[in-house]
């Protein structure tokens, strides 16, 4: 007789499946890697409670982001703006379909109520789909045709500004993020984002989002972790074209300005107090990194 | 491994076949994993600096496209002088890559510097033409100025197993080059095994070559660790039963710096440093010079570099 090892009756009747729980990881290049380094952090809740554990990025995983940026940036910034438009809008259709979660991870990070979160959640969606909007506007209001003293035409157009790391606020782990990230891709731009350390786990599960709205791998880089250890080798980088500094520390923005100022990166600084994510948010974080681009065109030769 | 002499071995098909076959058989898992452990080797600060300023002495700058222009052979071969025009102290690497139309316009332009000119030669990439024109080509080239040539092996005489054709085409080229170094391209990513890259690095070497070399670069997978591990040892082994050294040079894919220290790694643990130098070791590359200087900048300045700030290719 074979011998099988048995549970004694009443210890069977009381074990309980065990729940799976996710690894929160980074978002490199459309792909979902661990840290380098393989270190991770623990994140709480608003209450002190232990939520989970998040990889905890190094400036190597700042690195490849960027160089996944830079990548995916010649298809990015090529697409038309309609098409970019659609990928956005696309973003706010997955985002919707995953609000019950989202409001979850909220309620848990922030330790707002459901039905505040909710709103935070539609706040998101409706971001997106505002910004989605701007994607073949923005070269209207921001382009020109330019009376100039000659035979010529003088057509001002944007263009992206190239790669840009954004430090994403603190506070507002999904609206806040949403808000300073779509601004930026919106017109051509790739990016590479420092999310929150303090509730980043909304924005692991908003690059599940972004990994099934066919946006172009590499577009949006995520990392998790310290942003006072990160966002300076971002702000040094000499393949950064532009950086908002919108999360960062008043110190750690006044180091990181300084070392953008090497290869002259566009900067926003951050705000003198809270923002209030849920106001109209203006062209301001699109315009911030958009070069311009102008050609004279000779007539009556 | 006997003392038997090339002479012996190559005088006919059967002994050469018996001499190829009777070598050990290689251990691909074995070869694979001890490859991906010195993979591993972590190399820092001090150690990496040399390791990448001796890595750009080691790079044969290639280009060899259809759409070759005498242009853009000279632009390669003044980056290959001054890999960075703004840094003196980045070493010159150690040569330029052409095809053998192209020798004529690298000559001058790498002339008193002492970087060499190679030329691939022999109906590359292919190999796919009669021994007349292959001799040919490879005189032409010679003529025009190279140093060194860089021949392809006939793989479909070698899968066929007529190993004295072989042979006897590298013995022919080898004639032809006179005074230039050859390489013997072995195209490893057509060979299939282990063991073919092994007998096949002994007929080049049997047959003279003084380079033996993974790639042409338009097969993939062109220079992976274990096939350079391989060929490593099949000189390691060559030098010890014939006491002639022959060099080695991956080429193909090698992209990143850290390929190319992954590759220093191996030749120091396999064959020691004796051919820690460019006349034994040889990277075939273009791409990886970028990312070698763009490593060193860091170094230098603390930030990481961007394509932006080298040349193109």
């Amino acid at each position: 007789m074979v011998w099988r090892p048995t549970l004694p009756r009443d210890a069977r009747e009381s074990v309980e499946r065990l729940a799976v729980r996710k690894t929160y990881k980074l978002f490199i290049g459309g792909a979902f890697p661990r840290s380098e380094s393989g270190r991770s952090y623990a994140v709480t809740s608003s209450k002190g409670e232990f939520l989970a554990n998040a990889s905890k990025a190094s400036r190597k995983d700042a690195r490849d982001a960027v160089v996944a940026a830079r990548k995916a940036f010649g298809g990015w910034s090529g697409a038309t703006a309609y098409n970019r438009g659609q990928v956005i809008y696309r973003i706010a259709e997955m985002l919707e379909g995953r609000r019950a979660q989202f409001a979850a991870e909220l309620v848990a990070a922030d330790g707002v109520s459901a039905k505040k979160a909710g709103e935070l959640v539609d706040a998101a969606v409706d971001r997106l789909v505002w910004y989605a909007g701007w994607s073949d506007k923005i070269s209207a209001i921001r382009g020109s045709a330019n009376p100039v003293a000659g035979p010529y035409f003088n057509l001002s157009s944007t263009e992206p500004t190239g790669v840009v790391a954004v430090v994403a606020p603190p506070m507002g782990p999904l609206l806040g993020l949403v808000s300073v990230v779509v601004p930026v891709i919106v017109t051509g731009n790739t990016c590479v984002v420092v999310a929150s350390g303090r509730a980043p786990l909304p924005s692991v599960t908003l690059a599940e989002v972004l990994a099934t709205s066919d946006l172009p791998g590499g577009v949006v880089n995520i990392l998790t972790g310290d942003a006072a250890e990160l966002a300076p080798w971002l702000a040094g980088h000499m393949d950064v074209n532009g950086i908002d500094l919108t999360g960062a520390a008043p110190e750690l923005a006044v180091a990181c300005e300084q070392l953008a100022a090497e290869n002259l990166k566009r900067v926003i600084r951050p705000p003198d107090g809270e923002i209030d994510w849920l106001a109209d948010p203006g062209t301001g974080r699109m315009t911030a990194f958009l070069e311009t681009k102008t050609v004279w065109h000779p007539i009556g030769v | 491994m006997s003392t038997t002499t090339s002479i012996d071995v190559a005088s006919s098909n059967a002994t050469l076949r018996a001499f190829l076959h009777g070598l050990p058989g290689v251990d691909r898992v074995g070869a694979d994993g001890r490859a991906a452990m010195l993979g591993t080797r972590s190399i820092k600060t001090t150690a990496k600096r040399q390791a990448i300023d001796l890595a750009i002495s080691m790079v044969d700058l290639t280009t060899l496209e259809g759409a070759d222009t005498p242009g853009k052979v000279r632009a390669m071969c003044a980056k290959a002088v001054h890999p960075d025009p703004a840094n003196p102290d980045v070493p010159k690497v150690a040569a330029v890559c052409v095809y053998p139309d192209l020798v004529a316009e690298a000559v001058p332009a790498v002339r008193g510097s002492g970087v060499k000119v190679a030329s691939v030669a022999t109906a590359f990439p292919s190999g796919r033409s009669s021994l007349e024109v292959k001799v040919t080509d490879t005189a032409l080239a010679v003529a025009a100025g190279a140093d060194e040539v860089d021949m392809v092996i006939d793989r479909g005489a070698f899968l066929a197993g007529d190993y004295l054709k072989v042979y006897e085409e590298i013995v022919a080229i080898k004639a032809a080059c006179g005074p230039a170094h050859l390489k013997v391209i072995l195209e490893t990513g057509e060979l299939s095994t282990y063991d073919n890259v092994r007998r096949a690095s002994w007929l080049a070497m049997l047959a003279g070559g003084d380079f033996i070399k993974t790639s042409t670069g338009k097969v993939q997978p062109a220079a992976t660790l274990p096939v350079t591990l391989v060929m490593l040892e099949a000189v390691r082994d060559f030098l010890a039963a014939t006491g002639r050294k022959v060099g080695v040079k991956p080429a193909g894919g090698i992209r990143t710096t850290k390929d190319a220290i992954k590759m220093l790694v191996l030749v120091n643990e396999t064959v020691g440093d004796g051919w820690l130098h460019p006349d034994w070791f040889r990277l075939g590359a273009s791409s990886v010079l970028n990312d070698l200087l763009m490593q060193r900048q860091k170094q230098d300045t603390g930030r990481y570099s961007g394509p932006d700030y080298f040349t193109l290719d």
